[in-house]
């Protein structure tokens, strides 16, 4: 052992290299989401149809994705959809898609509970004050809605950005897939390095996550 | 479909489901107890302790697990702790889940209104008569519904351990896929073994919070 494991990762770029792989993370886990907030809330609507069909395709696909496991999901995606159908997706594609269709399903049911949150009376209290439909959603719905799901859209981008650590099972070159590279690369010169690669990267995904949870814990606690 | 190749490796997915089984309610038990330990030392507010559990949540909630088990796995045994894979998942799990038990009773214990203490003041019972009477039964009845979405939310967190080479369900299918490009066959007994496990905690969950919410009205 020449020193101290935690060294390498001020060789070279590594450092440097490990936040890009960080970048890749949280662009995965970002578009997801920045896709999911709108599909979800489409979704969200749709699921308080009440048109018996909607109901139940609505809470098959809810149910189904929110059961499984979203590793499998990226496998149902990734090795499935090119055996089912074909279609050579990338990893990076698959990634996506799988986040998206997971976010759409829990922000379709976060949006869902919030509406069915509103009691009956404020659209009742608002008719009769002679407030139109569109008057009633643009002042009295929505504005109570919103306060009840940003604290919960923001805990479902901590999530999804913890979530996305999956994908290096996928063989996406994300933080841990670099961590792996510089463990490997440095074996001899720094055979501790797994500890503080790893180490590190616990607290990068710590460091990442916990300011926005926080934000969300703030905005919940000025709300209520 | 090829039902010969589904019938011969379907007992593959079956021990692998005892193990996911084996983990999971290991991790979920020793969740609970965590959970239950942490949640007593921030509702009694017990100094110093309190810190520790708070920074122990903020740590074990903005992480993922398999980044924990890595660590466990893969960076411990470099500064000579060696655990077994199976050991570094319950422990994964534990430290995972802990937290989010902690959390699912912190808030149930607190759902109880303060006019429920006050009345067993005023009926005369003793600080320990409260909450054996009258605090505790309410918040465990509030308790269930998070704790079994946990337990979903834990079984369903397995699913990583492949990652740390542990024979689970996930890394048997990827065995089956690398081995025989049966791909159809091996996800379809995979999401087939994932539903045996976790649909009926799933369903139990839904049923347990209707009956609470129906005791809750009664109120």
């Amino acid at each position: 052992m020449r020193d101290l494991g935690i060294n390498v990762l001020f060789q070279g770029t590594n450092f440097w290299r490990l936040l890009g792989g960080l970048g890749i993370t949280l662009q995965i886990s970002l578009i997801s989401a920045g896709l999911s907030v709108p599909l979800g809330i489409l979704f969200g609507l749709f699921l308080t149809l009440k048109n018996p069909i909607a109901k139940v395709t609505g809470r098959l696909y809810l149910d189904f994705i929110r059961i499984m496991p979203q590793l499998v999901l990226l496998f149902l995606v990734f090795f499935g959809a090119t055996r089912a159908f074909g279609w050579n997706l990338s990893n990076y594609f698959s990634a996506i898609l799988v986040f998206t269709l997971w976010g759409t399903a829990e922000m379709g049911d976060l949006v869902r509970g919030a509406l069915i949150s509103i009691p009956r009376h404020q659209y009742e209290s608002a008719e009769a004050l002679g407030m139109t439909s569109l008057q009633t959603y643009r002042y009295i719905i929505i504005p109570q809605t919103l306060r009840r799901l940003i604290p919960l859209t923001i805990n479902l981008v901590t999530r999804m950005i913890k979530t996305t650590s999956l994908v290096v099972l996928i063989g996406i070159v994300e933080m841990v897939k670099v961590g792996q590279q510089i463990i490997d690369a440095n074996r001899f010169d720094y055979p501790t390095a797994a500890l503080w690669v790893y180490g590190v990267i616990f607290f990068l995904y710590f460091f990442t996550c916990w300011p926005i949870s926080m934000l969300a814990k703030q905005l919940e606690k000025k709300w209520n | 479909m090829d039902f010969a190749f589904i019938k011969e490796y379907a007992p593959l997915y079956v021990e692998a489901g005892i193990l996911t089984l084996r983990i999971g309610t290991t991790g979920i038990i020793l969740s609970i107890m965590v959970g239950l330990a942490v949640s007593a030392v921030q509702y009694f507010k017990v100094p110093v302790l309190r810190q520790i559990a708070s920074c122990y949540i903020e740590l074990s909630r903005n992480t993922p697990l398999l980044i924990q088990l890595f660590f466990l796995y893969f960076g411990l045994p470099k500064i000579g702790i060696r655990l077994s894979g199976e050991l570094c998942g319950i422990i994964g799990l534990t430290f995972l889940g802990g937290s989010y038990m902690a959390e699912a009773f912190r808030s149930s214990l607190e759902a109880v209104e303060k006019i429920q203490f006050e009345s067993a003041e005023s009926l005369g019972m003793n600080s320990f008569q409260t909450l054996r009477y009258v605090i505790f039964p309410q918040a465990f009845a509030t308790s269930v519904p998070p704790v079994v979405a946990n337990m979903v939310f834990l079984l369903k967190e397995t699913s990583v351990f492949s990652g740390i080479a542990l024979a689970d369900l996930m890394y048997v299918a990827k065995d089956l896929i690398g081995l025989y490009y049966q791909t159809g066959e091996a996800l379809g007994m995979l999401v087939v073994a994932y539903l045996i496990i976790l649909l009926p905690i799933s369903i139990l969950g839904t049923v347990l919070e209707r009956r609470v919410r129906y005791a809750g009205f009664g109120n």
